[in-house]
């Protein structure tokens, strides 16, 4: 079995733990919660053995590299990420309703790299400008940062529904953590996520300067990891300095989600060019 | 004067507010959307086609196709830049005072009403406790003082106070970036050359502008290579360049992508390659009489006789899409041959059909050997003295948000009074941040403390 195959078994396991997930929200058992943190879990081992094994295969090809230099390795890296950030929150807060908002993106992450015809599973050979360490903790920093943001982005669409509604302790958003606990998580995680964005940032601009002399270029995905960085502070800023209430921070959050999933995803379909992430 | 002072005044609570700060970071992050959809620096014609004429004066007149360099752009910046020195001067004179205290002011009563407080009843009286309390209490904070009060003591402690400067060393880090900036675009300069193989060049041209800028040494590619991954793809382009100074070679480096030569402060990175048209090309001519073939070397422009005595031939040159009789054949050199007599002919000799000549049905049959390939190298040539700089911002950005978001000024207060031959003891702290953690902090004292 090579990486690949692993992987797109990973999509179906990690499939599963989304719908377990659901299944124990909507039939308000745990038993199927139980059992969706330990698919999760099992997924996210695999997740990471077929990170590993594929590290291994491009090294029998002669090319190798960190599998970290496309696409489908960044996104197969995120997925990997994203679940692992939910199963601490899910331990320290011992509450599994989160789960059914952020399972699902782990699933959607590696279907969307498994099954999508534009993007190509080979282990391709590294271009001469991807080669730098720098490279390295760029994309790892930035996927953390990510996922955190996209951790942060779930809870808030959680948050936004219970504050909604009333309160109605025997129905499913009765369960839901409370909105204190909720908001203070979204915000911890915005924190830790901005800490990353920020080193991914500054990382990727010393690969920069070492590739091509110019620490900044603005260039469309630059220009918009730094819109997402001023979307993150304006947050922070308005949490701390002005107090801004849960619901207003939850939009912020939701709107710094969208730039995020912009500077990833969208960039691509902008006029100009960014040798990294294309393909 | 009197006018002037108001005037300072009300600019003072301006840039004072965070509701500015607030205001300009969304402007900048909506703003900036504009330059990642209109690429930038492209020349007027292709604006002019891809916006029709009346869009392109528009977008021309607030600058959109050089946004990050108009002036309105770098008006938001330099508004976001006083607003953070304001905001931080105006803050750190009240923030350096708490932060710089020799005995900071402890209020037990402050401390009673907090929600994170803990009691317990221990046996013995305060006397006996007060010493292994101090013990267990100093080791855990670099501040602790015990007071003595009526019917027993009590303890103040507290560390972390010097992380509330935390945010002042960020946004110092943004002020420090905006100088390195500054710096770079005033003393420095980004510029490119193409240099053929074998020869050298004393000055670049600056990207995005017409301009060229004179260097103080000379840089010689001596020799360039590059390698191909089975699929095709460049796996790796080197460039063996020579530095000379008044002619004479000071410095030789091999540059690849990602592994630049400095010299002077001029960086030299490896960028691009490309071809150039060959200069020196092996060609065979058959004799069709005697069915012998010649093999010759020739540069372009080089005249030779033809064996046999079939007259005189000359390369022309290369060209690389050539065409016959309305087909496109490629890449070829071009020759004249002059026969001994009878009309001269030009020839085509096309590199992907080594028998074209065949067509001709002349008495000599001339085709491409072999030839020497030849490229330039593409360098980016920078230079920029602020980035020291901006890398030092890079650091105290990091270190800076790491202590604003995760450490925090931790601040505990243990009270012990005498009750009957117990001790009522009461244990409550509070931080600037992170609430949950110091609700931990304190339940780990009590453990000690209550062993
Ligand atoms: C993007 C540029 C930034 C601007 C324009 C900016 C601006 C400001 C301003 C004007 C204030 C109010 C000043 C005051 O009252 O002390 C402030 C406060 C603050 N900023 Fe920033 N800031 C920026 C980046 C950051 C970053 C990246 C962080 C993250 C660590 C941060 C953390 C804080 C904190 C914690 C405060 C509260 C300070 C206090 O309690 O005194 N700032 N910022």
């Amino acid at each position: 079995m090579n990486s690949s195959n692993l992987l797109s078994i990973i999509t179906f396991v990690y499939g599963l733990a989304a719908f377990l997930y659901i299944a124990s929200l909507v039939f308000k058992r745990s038993l199927p919660g139980k059992l969706a943190s330990v698919v999760l879990l099992t997924g996210a081992i695999g997740n990471a053995a077929g990170i590993i094994l594929r590290w291994q295969e491009s090294y029998k090809l002669g090319i190798g590299h960190a599998p970290l230099s496309n696409l489908y390795e960044s996104l197969v890296f995120f997925a990997l990420t994203i679940a692992v950030f939910y199963l601490i929150i899910e331990r320290k807060y011992k509450n599994r309703i989160i789960g059914s908002f952020i399972a699902p993106l782990a699933f959607l992450t590696m279907a969307y790299a498994s099954l999508s015809p534009n993007i190509s599973d080979q282990i391709q050979p590294l271009l001469p400008a991807l080669k730098s360490n720098w490279l390295i903790a760029h994309v790892i920093a930035c996927f953390i940062g990510y996922s955190a943001f996209a951790l942060a982005f779930g809870i808030s669409l959680v948050y936004l529904i219970k504050q909604n509604r009333k309160e109605d302790s025997d129905s499913i958003l009765g369960r839901l953590p409370s909105v204190n606990v909720l908001n203070e998580l979204n915000y911890q995680l915005i924190m830790f996520g901005f800490l990353f964005l920020t080193v991914g940032i500054i990382t990727g601009a010393v690969w920069a300067n070492s590739a091509w002399g110019r620490y900044w270029g603005w260039d469309p995905k630059e220009t918009w990891s730094l819109i997402t960085w001023f979307v993150y502070a304006t947050l922070l800023h308005a949490r701390m300095m002005r107090g801004w209430d849960g619901k207003r921070i939850a939009y912020l959050s939701i709107v710094g989600f969208m730039a995020v999933l912009f500077t990833y995803f969208g960039v691509n379909y902008l006029p100009g060019l960014h040798s990294y992430g294309s393909q | 004067m009197r006018y002037l002072q108001s005037y300072f005044n009300e600019l003072w609570k301006f840039f004072v507010s965070v509701k500015l700060s607030i205001s300009l970071l969304l402007s900048l992050a909506a703003t900036s959307i504009i330059g990642t959809v209109i690429p930038q620096n492209k020349n007027p014609a292709e604006y002019v086609k891809a916006f029709g004429d009346f869009f392109y004066r528009l977008f021309d007149v607030f600058d959109f196709f050089d946004m990050y360099q108009s002036w309105w752009f770098q008006m938001l910046i330099i508004l976001l830049l006083i607003n953070i020195i304001v905001c931080s001067i105006d803050r750190l004179s009240k923030t350096w005072k708490i932060t710089f205290v020799k005995n900071p002011k402890f209020n037990v009563s402050r401390f009673r009403t907090l929600s994170n407080k803990e009691e317990f009843i221990k046996d013995g009286a305060p006397e006996q406790l007060k010493s292994i309390y101090e013990t267990i209490v100093s080791k855990g904070f670099g501040y602790s003082r015990t007071e003595d009060t009526e019917k027993g003591f009590c303890i103040f402690a507290e560390k972390w106070r010097w992380t509330r400067l935390g945010v002042y060393v960020v946004h110092l880090s943004i002020i420090l970036l905006l100088i390195g900036a500054v710096i770079g675009s005033n003393f420095g300069f980004d510029g490119f050359v193409n240099i053929p193989e074998g020869k050298g060049v004393k000055s670049v041209r600056i990207s995005n502008s017409a301009e060229t800028h004179p260097l103080d040494f000379e840089i010689r590619c001596d020799d360039f290579n590059v390698t191909f991954y089975e699929s095709g793809a460049p796996k790796e382009f080197r460039s063996s360049l020579t530095i000379l100074e008044n002619s004479k070679p000071v410095l030789q480096k091999n540059i690849i992508v990602n592994d630049p030569l400095r010299y002077k402060g001029i960086n030299i990175f490896q960028s691009s390659y490309g071809p150039l048209p060959p200069e020196e090309v092996t060609l065979k001519f058959t004799i069709k009489e005697s069915g012998i073939s010649y093999v010759k070397k020739l540069l372009i422009g080089q005249q030779i006789s033809i064996p046999e005595g079939l007259g005189t031939f000359v390369l022309k040159g290369f060209t690389k899409s050539a065409a016959f009789r309305g087909h496109a054949i490629g890449e070829s050199f071009i020759g004249v041959i002059e026969p001994a007599n009878g009309k001269s002919n030009e020839i085509m000799l096309p590199l992907r059909f080594p028998s074209f000549d065949d067509m001709r049905k002349g008495d000599v049959l001339v085709s491409v050997e072999g030839y020497k390939e030849k490229y330039y190298t593409g360098l980016q040539v920078t230079k920029d003295p602020g980035v020291w700089v901006v890398y030092a911002g890079f650091i105290f950005m990091i270190i800076g948000c790491f202590i604003t978001f995760f450490i925090s000024h931790q601040r505990i207060c243990v009270e012990a009074v005498k009750s009957g031959n117990k001790t009522k003891v009461m244990i409550a702290g509070t931080s600037n941040k992170n609430k949950l953690g110091m609700e931990s902090v304190i339940a780990r004292i009590i453990k000690r403390l209550n062993r």
